[in-house]
């Protein structure tokens, strides 16, 4: 497993390929990779945002991360999961965080996959400032609940 | 000995600085560090606390060498 925070952008479909690449232990027993992409959006609570700045907590993010991935290889059969979230400056579009599970059969990559962007979500200390065109900037109070985002 | 603290984003904004320190016979839970660190301003609803990177409450006792951050909640992903 691989967990990375950046300061700098990414590219998380060449991580992807890349790390893909690299499961020389497990070639050939990976079934399947469920991946999921988080982008900075250009609007917020329909008020427009041009860049963002993210923050973490140093040592903390990592130690929480990990152990959410060591929760997941747990409780599913994965064979590897790759996690890298950005801090620092964003602007609309820039990826901000990609999840990857890759395991023998679907079920396990998908379900893996969510129970790592869900408890990374309420969990990893990260916060996000929006800078808005005309107005002050502000930091966002809270994310959006899985079980909103799941009713629709 | 005392004890470390830390405060992030909107907190720290707040607070108007990213550290503090009290010594640690001042304090024997989170509440006593946040009281001796903020002047007897009261927690902003929804903090988080940690205590050495673990998430913690008021009523967590600490020690000389601990870490406390309060933050708000967190808006990763």
């Amino acid at each position: 497993m691989t967990i990375e925070i950046r300061a700098s952008a990414f590219d998380p479909y060449a991580e992807l390929r890349r790390y893909q690449e690299q499961l020389l232990g497990n070639r050939g027993q990976a079934g399947a990779t469920a991946s999921f992409v988080g982008t900075m959006r250009d609007v917020n609570e329909n008020e427009p945002v041009r860049a963002m700045t993210l923050e973490h907590y140093l040592g903390m993010t990592e130690k929480h991360l990990e152990r959410i991935v060591e929760e997941a290889m747990r409780r599913w059969e994965i064979l590897d999961a790759l996690v890298i979230h950005r801090v620092g400056e964003l602007q609309p579009n820039d990826p901000i965080v990609l999840v990857a599970v890759w395991s023998a059969h679907r079920a396990p990559a998908f379900e893996a996959c969510r129970y790592l962007i869900e408890e990374l979500k309420t969990r990893a200390p990260f916060w996000k400032k929006e800078q808005r065109p005309q107005a002050a900037a502000r930091w966002v109070a809270h994310n959006t609940p899985a079980a909103e985002k799941r009713s629709r | 000995m005392s004890i470390q603290i830390k405060y992030f984003a909107s907190l720290r904004e707040r607070m108007g600085r990213a550290e503090d320190s009290v010594p640690a016979d001042q304090a024997r839970t989170v509440a006593d560090v946040w009281a001796r660190a903020a002047g007897g301003r009261p927690i902003p609803p929804n903090t988080l606390i940690a205590v050495n990177m673990e998430y913690a409450d008021l009523n967590r006792s600490v020690r000389a060498g601990d870490e406390v951050a309060f933050f708000p909640p967190v808006t990763g992903g």
